[in-house]
This record gives structure tokens, C-alpha cells and sequence, in this order.
């Protein structure tokens, strides 16, 4: 059949491409090995050629597949699948890149383009490590590429291609006529969550991050391979810090925005798909610190393999956890299963087998130094530390990898009650020694260090930081209960610890560095992860829930949460009615609608209980959005240099709500009776009487009926209503009974045993109102300013180590 | 033997020890049926919505009550009490995964973990409906 409409060239053109970026790669893999290999001078020449064309043609071939990718999806042909599945016309152009990461495929190729980025740069930088490395690189290119392939070999797919046609993918009865284009007249759309401005840079960032852990990994392997071993660490260590802070920076605006447009509340959840990114990381500060160890000392260069090793193989096995659908049941927001498991798996194994098969091969002829370091030294506690970041790191790949050995081994095991609180338990005893270690270490000489030095420099900084602990302490008030006396003692502990890391790591610029700051990386970045652990620590144990329900005006009595005793989170605001919340008096005002999505826009306004201070907050949330029933919310923040207000929709008014006419009926049931409405039926369940009534005013032989009546929509909702009359000294007082949501009053007109006759009024207004969560993060600015320091701490470390290593090539130089 | 070994070692064997009461907080996955034994001990129940009998969730009288009816795959079914927020497609769930604990008359829910049939893209069924509406257009 010719279908008319389509445009099919780009897509062709990307087969093309995918396939030659597959062969380009194999050639590169193949000729870089060779180069490696050769022991003459003129074939190594004629094969480095050969590999270096390949990589660039591969390289060229990969960024050609993201145009044509682009292409597709900036012109909305929505013939490819993966344009009518991630975006639509309506879509901001600033999403339009999103789309990419929404889907597998383009977060493949996201990861691919670094891969050729960080190549390319090896290729004009690493000179004689230039063969081994991309042997590896060009090797992990293979791999990606096959990741987009889409290949079939028989009936097995290699990959998930993204050139895809829809009509070839779906079974729908529009793709019988030729014409079917002109009836697709949008896109599925990207999703909801994922139209945030943090969604549009934190994934790049992110991926970044992880294809650059390659690099250590490789020159790791390049050193046993070509048996230069150790002397792979210098040019190693810039390319180590590099992939350290752009792995930081990635994780923590993956938190910026689960903070901004995630309704968990708060930056961190301890998701499987958080906790697979922060592992690599953690291994990968071990691997730096013992790499360090290494240059000044020459122990630890065993551990320092194992963890640039262990780094790279843990990021393909978070890539294996969160692209498989093995978390499914514990996860938020893993990806969905693509039928790609077994290519994922044969990823993973392909890199970790050969890794440490070699490293068991080479680890005997890895040099150690026998002699015993010092407890005074500066290694032993920074292997101390390393080890501990490991240690962290295995601890939380097993607690989120429970999905995988409940598959394994048939178990049945899932996280506890508290799942962030499994965490969060065991993390602040890391917390605790590893903020301590970064207090002291520095003030620590390598090899030994004399006792006196050591007090004499580090006596200041650590009378200082007890003063400001104590102050904290004293008037900070921080003074988290939930999880008992204990837990609060190991939060104050930790916030001693981050605090004398921030003073000590700032006072050490000045004690060890004479003030140099080009020379500070080290202890800039470590000040700035002081900051950030006190950040964490603040804002999360003072984090405090505004929305607590306890005075609004809808809450019956003796609805208290039962069973913590606890009012609970939601508060719900009638629109116009000003309710109190924490400290403000906060009215919902109005709402609006995007002119093209069905995205509302709730107009939040505040007024703080003294009168010094009103703001308007406009949380918004998509109603009913393409398949998505019901809304997902975005929370909107009010920014303090201490603290946010932070609040997001939890419930809205089914909006397809019956608005039949009002009228006021008597109606006579028994007990039992059903009785119809617009919307339902309401059966009368009970009618009581009661005498001795304590309220006010009562004399003790007042009575009080009450009727309760169980309510029926439509809609599978049921409510309990309970009118009340009340006989006080014969005259009768009804007190009517609103069920507001379905616009229902009810009043107890008369009363005899087991009848009674009600009147019920069908309201026309209906009533609106909007349910939220609202909370205060306090001193969550010092998380973002930690990150930052830290990064730009890493940042001058690498500047003055790729100087380091230029003038120590110079004067390699000199001397030959 | 070296200090840090003995250093290494010590840290092993915390390691191992924080494992294991990591181990002894863990819940398990049960069925209606196994959770009723073990009442007032924190499980996850993989359960669909009853969606014969009533969600009783009203936001202006209580936004932090929701009751509802699951069954599970072996045909348990128990009345769910959760006291927060409705979440807000738990009608159009294909699947919950409800953490709680059961007590005599009710499963007292403390977290829902819901899967939609779009709720997080690829899933190609509630897209092409979508379509279909489209194309009926």
C-alpha cells in the first residue's frame, strides 16, 4: 500500500547511520586493539590511523543519529513512533529535547554521544594511552550501539530502534487506509512530570556523569594490560575528578527536580533509581582518595583498581536495574520493560567478567608495599574513609537490589516499614565518621605526622566548631522525634561532625594552603560537602508539615487519625474561605487553565498570622491528561534565604460532577429504606436517640436524634451523613448535614422509632475546593550551596592536576 | 597483622552486622490469607481495587481518610483503610502494592504504590486508546 503523508527519508537515513555507527565502532574496537598490540613502530602508525578514522566516523555517525532523531521530533512527524510516543504539537520548545531521555532509546544515545565526545578528546589528549583506553571506549560503543540497533536475528530483537514506524509497531484499524497521517493529529505527548526545566539539563548532566566513569575505568584496565601499572593514575586523576563532579552535580539536580516537580516532598527518597546513581559515585570518591594515597605514598593501588573497576561495572549494573522493570513493584519511577533483559544482562557481564578476571590475573603483580602505614599517617585514615564509601555503597546495592534476589533466589523480601528510615539509619553513622574524618585528615601529614604539629594546627578550628555546634545545638532546635532519642543524638553527633568539617576544611585553606586558593581543591570541595551533610541533616530533620489538619473547619470530630493519634497531612481549602495553616492564613483564591493543556493553575494566597507578610503560591496540576486519569500535581516553592514553603495538590473535585436542579424534598424512609438522588442512592442505616447529651446547654432529658445515612454515587464514592435534631425542652432544633462533595443537605425533619422523614436538597452551586500538602524545608539552600562549593572545589582540583601533569611531561622532556 | 587490616576486618564485620538488622527490618510480600496470620506485623500485599464496591473518600469532610475494597490473585479480599490523601488515579489502577499491616477488621495501609496502565510511558495500551479516540474523530 502507498500511505500518503509520510516522510520517510529521515528515518532511512538513521537506519543507515545506526548500522554504520555498529560497524564504525567494531572497526575502531578491532584497530585500536591492534594498535595496542603491535610491537613495530610502522604498524602501529598504519592501525592508529585506521582506529582513529573509525572512532571519528562513529563518532560522526552518532551525532548524525541525534539530528535526525531531533529532526523527526522538532517536526512532529508523528509516522516514527518515537516522535508520536514522547512529544505533541503543544509541547514547548524547550521539551523538545526531552523527549529524547523520556524514551530508552535517546537516553542510549545520550549516553553514546559522551562516550564519542570524551573519545574524541582522548584521541588529541592521551597520547600513548590512546590505544589501550579507546580499545575499551570503542568497546563500550559497540555495546550502545547495539542498544538502538534493532536488529532481528530470527525472532529475537537486538535492541529497540527509534526510526520505527508507528504503523509497523501497532495493530490499530486506522493503518488499513492510506491516508491514516491525517488522522494522527497529535503526539502521545511527553510526560507530565518530566516538562521541567531541571528535566531538560539534569539528564545530559547525568549521563555525562556516568559515560565519563569509563575513563578510569579504562586507563585502569590500560595499565595492567600494557604492565605500566600505576604509572596509568596521573593522567587517570583529572578524568576521575572530572567524572566525580559531574556525577555529583547530575545526582543532585535529579534532586533539585524530584524537589520541584515530584510530590514525595523533599529532594531525596531513597528510590532504587536514586540509589543506583549515588553507588558509582561513592566507589568513585573511594577510588580517587586511595589513588591519592597511591601518588604520595605508594600503598593502596591495588583498592584503587578494584574501585575505578567496581565504579564503571556499578553503573551498568544501575543501568540494568532501572532500564529492566525489575523494580517495578519498588520504584517510583523506573523505566518499563522493553524486552531488553537479556541484552542489559549480556552488557553488565560482557564488562564485569573480563574486568576482574583480569584483575585477579594481574593483582599479584600490582606492587604493594609491605611495610605497615602509620595510625598517625594521613593514608591510613583516607583509606579508612574510602573503604567506608565502599562499604556504604555495597550496603545500599543490596538493600535496593532485594527485587533481584527475590528473583534469584525465590524470596519474597521487600524494604520495611520506613523505607527511607532503613536508610536513613544506617547513612548516619556514615554520616558521623565520615564528616569526622574530613574534619581531621587534612591536618594529618602523610606518612606519620608529629603529635604537637598536628594539635597545634588543628587546636583553633576544633575550639571554634565545638562554640558553633554548641550554639546550633543549643538554639537551632533541632529536635526530631519521630524515631525516638536515639536517632536524635546520632543527628546532633552528625551535625557536630558537619560542622567542624565545614570550619576546619574553610580554616585549613588558610593553615595549610597560606590562603592559595588554586592550590585549595581539596579542601574547598571537602568544605562544601561539610555544608551539604549539614544541609541534609537541617532541612530534613526540621522539615515540618504546615498542612497539619487540626483546626480546619470540615474535620469532625474524633476524626483524628486513630491510629498515630496524629491529625493528618492533607488540609482542604474551600475556595475563598481563609483557613489556618501553620503560621499563615492561607485562602485559595482562583484558578486558571493553560490556554492549550488541561494544566490548572491554583491561585494560593498567604498571609502570615502577624499581617507583616502575604505571597501568592500557584501550585499546578494536569486534570485528566491523555490516559492519566485523575491529576498529577506539580508543588510550587516559596524561596527564603532559610528556609521554602513548599506546597502541591493532593485533591481536586471530580469535576465531571452532576449538576442536576435543586429542590428541597421530604422524603419518609425506615430504617433500611433506599432512596434515590441525581447522582446515587443513600440508604438510612441507623437512627438513634440520645439523652444525658453534655454538650452545651443541654438539660439532661434534652434529647438528640441522629440519623445515619450512607450515601452511594455514582461513582463508587460513599459518604456518611449524619443530620442530627435535637429536642431542647420540647421545641426541635434540626442541624443539617452537608455532603459537599455531592452538592447533597440533609436534615432530620421528624423523628418516630424506626421512620423518620428527612428533607434533602440537591445544592446547584457547586462547591469548590482544592486539598493540599504544604511543608517548611528549612535551611535547604545549604544543600545546594554545598553542592556547588564541593563542585567547584573538584573543579580546581583538576585545573592544577592537568597542570601538574603538563610541566611534569616537561620536564620529562627536559631531561631526555 | 597490619592495623589497617584489623581496621578492614572490623569495618567487615560491622558491615555484616548492619546487613543483618537490615535484613531483620525487612518486611515480606504476602497474600490477604498469609497477612491475616501475621497480624500487626508490617507487610506488602499485591492487590487489585474492588471496583464493584464503593471508594469511600470524601476531601471536605476528611482529606486524610480513604477506605476501599482489594482482593488479591488468590481471591482474599479485605476493606483498606489509608489515612492520607487519595491517591488520585487509584481508580484507573491496574495494580497496588499496598504496604500496611492488617488488623481485625480492616488492612491498615501506610503506603499504596500504584501501577497505571500509563502511569510511566512505554506502555503502549492507554496510548493507543488514545489513538483510536483519535482516529474515531
Amino acid at each position: 500500500m502507498d500511505y500518503t503523508g509520510e516522510h520517510l527519508l529521515p528515518g532511512l537515513l538513521g537506519h543507515f547511520f545506526i548500522t554504520l555507527s555498529l560497524v564504525a565502532s567494531l572497526v575502531a574496537t578491532f584497530a585500536y586493539f591492534k594498535t595496542a598490540q603491535s610491537k613495530n613502530e610502522a604498524d602501529r602508525g598504519s592501525w592508529k590511523a585506521m582506529a582513529r578514522g573509525a572512532f571519528i566516523v562513529e563518532a560522526l555517525s552518532v551525532f548524525a543519529i541525534f539530528g535526525i532523531l531531533f529532526y523527526i521530533i522538532s517536526n512532529h512527524l508523528f509516522e516514527y513512533k518515537y516522535a508520536w510516543q514522547h512529544s505533541s504539537r503543544t509541547l514547548e520548545v524547550k521539551y523538545l529535547l526531552s523527549c529524547f531521555w523520556e524514551g530508552q532509546e535517546g537516553s542510549f544515545l545520550l549516553w553514546s554521544i559522551w562516550h564519542c565526545v570524551l573519545g574524541l578528546i582522548l584521541i588529541r589528549k592521551a597520547r600513548k594511552w590512546e590505544a589501550p583506553v579507546m580499545t575499551v571506549v570503542s568497546f563500550a560503543q559497540i555495546c550502545l550501539a547495539t542498544m538502538i540497533a534493532g536488529i532481528y536475528f530470527f525472532n529475537w530483537r537486538m535492541g529497540s530502534n527509534p526510526f520505527v514506524l508507528l504503523r509497523n509497531e501497532m495493530d490499530a484499524p486506522i493503518f488499513s487506509q492510506p491516508n491514516y497521517l491525517s488522522f494522527i493529529k497529535d503526539g502521545n505527548d511527553l510526560n507530565p512530570l518530566l516538562q521541567n526545566y531541571w528535566m531538560v539539563i539534569h539528564p545530559p548532566v547525568l549521563f555525562l556523569g556516568f559515560a565519563s566513569t569509563i575513563v578510569p575505568f579504562a586507563f585502569a584496565i590500560a595499565g595492567m594490560w600494557k604492565k605500566s601499572i600505576g604509572d596509568w593514575t596521573k593522567p587517570a586523576l583529572p578524568w576521575a575528578l572530572f567524572s566525580a563532579a559531574v556525577l555529583g552535580t547530575g545526582i543532585m539536580m535529579g534532586g533539585r527536580w524530584a524537589y520541584e516537580s515530584l510530590n514525595f516532598g523533599g529532594y531525596w527518597a531513597w528510590d532504587p533509581v536514586e540509589n543506583a546513581s549515588l553507588v558509582p559515585w561513592l566507589t568513585l570518591i573511594g577510588g580517587i582518595h586511595t589513588l591519592l594515597i597511591y601518588k604520595h605514598t605508594g600503598h593502596s593501588l591495588r583498592a584503587t583498581h578494584f574501585l575505578f573497576l567496581i565504579t564503571f561495572n556499578l553503573v551498568l549494573y544501575s543501568t540494568f536495574l532501572t532500564r529492566s522493570g525489575v523494580l517495578g513493584d519498588t520504584s517510583v519511577h523506573a523505566f518499563t520493560d522493553l524486552g531488553m533483559n537479556f541484552q542489559l544482562l549480556a552488557f553488565l557481564f560482557v564488562f564485569l567478567i573480563p574486568s576482574f578476571v583480569f584483575y585477579a590475573i594481574r593483582y599479584k603483580s600490582i606492587p604493594h608495599i609491605v611495610k605497615e602505614e602509620q595510625t598517625s599517617s594521613r593514608e591510613f585514615w583516607m583509606f579508612i574513609g574510602s573503604l567506608i564509601f565502599f562499604l556504604t555503597a555495597l550496603f545500599i546495592t543490596i538493600a535496593t537490589s532485594l527485587p533481584v534476589i527475590n528473583k534469584i533466589f525465590g524470596s519474597n523480601f521487600t524494604i520495611g516499614e520506613d523505607a527511607v528510615f532503613s536508610y536513613n539509619r544506617v547513612i548516619i553513622f556514615v554520616a558521623i565518621i565520615i564528616g569526622l574524618l574530613t574534619a581531621i585528615i587534612q591536618y594529618l601529614k602523610y606518612k606519620q605526622t608529629d603529635p604537637r604539629f598536628f594539635w597545634k594546627r588543628i587546636l583553633v578550628p576544633t575550639i571554634i566548631s565545638l562554640i558553633v555546634s554548641t550554639l546550633v545545638l543549643a538554639f537551632g532546635n533541632i529536635n526530631y522525634q519521630e524515631h525516638g532519642v536515639g536517632f536524635l543524638g546520632a543527628i546532633w553527633f552528625a551535625m557536630v561532625c558537619a560542622i567542624y568539617a565545614i570550619i576546619a576544611n574553610t580554616a585549613y585553606i588558610w593553615i595549610g594552603m597560606k590562603g592559595k586558593l588554586k592550590l585549595s581543591g581539596g579542601s574547598i570541595s571537602h568544605l562544601g560537602f561539610g555544608l551539604m551533610l549539614a544541609g541534609i541533616l537541617i532541612s530534613s530533620s526540621k522539615k515540618e508539615v504546615m498542612s497539619w489538619n487540626t483546626s480546619g473547619i470540615f474535620v469532625q470530630l474524633g476524626e483524628k487519625n486513630k491510629i498515630t493519634g496524629e491529625p493528618g497531612e492533607n488540609l482542604t481549602l474551600v475556595k475563598g474561605l481563609p483557613t489556618t495553616m501553620g503560621s499563615y492564613n492561607v485562602t485559595y483564591e482562583s484558578d486558571s487553565m493553560h490556554p492549550k493543556k488541561p494544566l490548572w493553575y491554583y491561585k494560593i494566597h498567604f498571609k502570615s498570622k502577624t499581617g507583616k507578610e502575604q505571597f501568592t503560591l500557584m501550585p499546578n496540576a494536569f486534570v485528566n491528561y491523555k490516559g492519566n486519569q485523575g491529576l498529577m500535581a506539580n508543588p510550587a516553592a516559596r524561596h527564603y534565604w532559610d528556609h521554602d514553603i513548599f506546597t502541591y495538590i493532593t485533591s481536586l473535585p471530580d469535576p465531571e460532577k452532576n449538576k442536576d436542579t435543586a429542590s428541597f424534598k421530604p422524603q419518609n424512609l425506615k430504617k433500611g429504606d433506599t432512596a434515590f438522588y441525581s447522582n446515587g442512592f443513600y440508604i438510612l442505616e441507623n437512627l438513634t436517640t440520645q439523652t444525658n447529651v453534655p454538650a452545651g446547654g443541654l438539660a439532661p432529658d434534652d434529647k438528640v436524634y441522629t440519623a445515619t445515612i450512607k450515601v452511594f454515587s455514582k461513582n463508587n464514592t460513599s459518604y456518611t451523613s449524619k443530620p442530627f435534631l435535637i429536642n431542647k425542652g420540647g421545641s426541635l432544633y434540626p442541624i443539617q448535614d452537608t455532603v459537599t462533595s455531592e452538592s447533597l443537605i440533609f436534615q432530620l425533619n421528624k423523628i418516630d422509632d424506626n421512620s423518620a422523614e428527612l428533607g434533602v436538597k440537591e445544592s446547584n452551586s457547586m462547591m469548590q475546593y482544592i486539598t493540599l500538602k504544604a511543608y517548611k524545608f528549612p535551611f535547604i539552600n545549604l544543600v545546594w550551596a554545598g553542592v556547588i562549593i564541593m563542585v567547584t572545589g573538584i573543579i580546581i582540583s583538576i585545573v592544577r592536576r592537568v597542570q601538574l601533569n603538563r610541566s611534569g611531561r616537561q620536564i620529562e622532556n627536559l631531561t631526555l | 597483622m597490619k592495623k589497617i587490616h584489623i581496621a578492614l576486618l572490623v569495618l567487615i564485620a560491622i558491615t555484616i552486622a548492619v546487613l543483618i538488622s537490615f535484613m531483620g527490618t525487612l518486611s515480606t510480600y504476602d497474600s490477604v490469607q498469609s497477612a491475616m496470620k501475621k497480624k500487626g506485623k508490617t507487610v506488602s500485599i499485591i492487590a487489585k481495587l474492588d471496583r464493584t464496591q464503593p471508594i469511600e473518600y470524601d476531601a471536605v469532610k476528611n482529606p486524610n481518610f480513604l477506605s476501599f475494597v482489594a482482593f488479591d490473585s488468590l481471591g482474599g479480599n479485605m476493606k483498606v483503610i489509608y489515612r492520607k490523601e487519595k491517591p488520585t488515579n487509584l481508580e484507573h489502577s491496574e495494580r497496588l502494592v499496598l504496604k500496611g499491616k492488617m488488623n481485625d477488621d480492616h488492612f491498615e495501609c501506610s503506603e499504596i504504590l500504584m501501577k497505571c496502565p500509563s502511569k510511566y510511558k512505554d506502555d503502549m495500551n492507554a496510548a493507543k486508546k488514545n489513538l483510536e479516540t483519535t482516529s474515531t474523530q
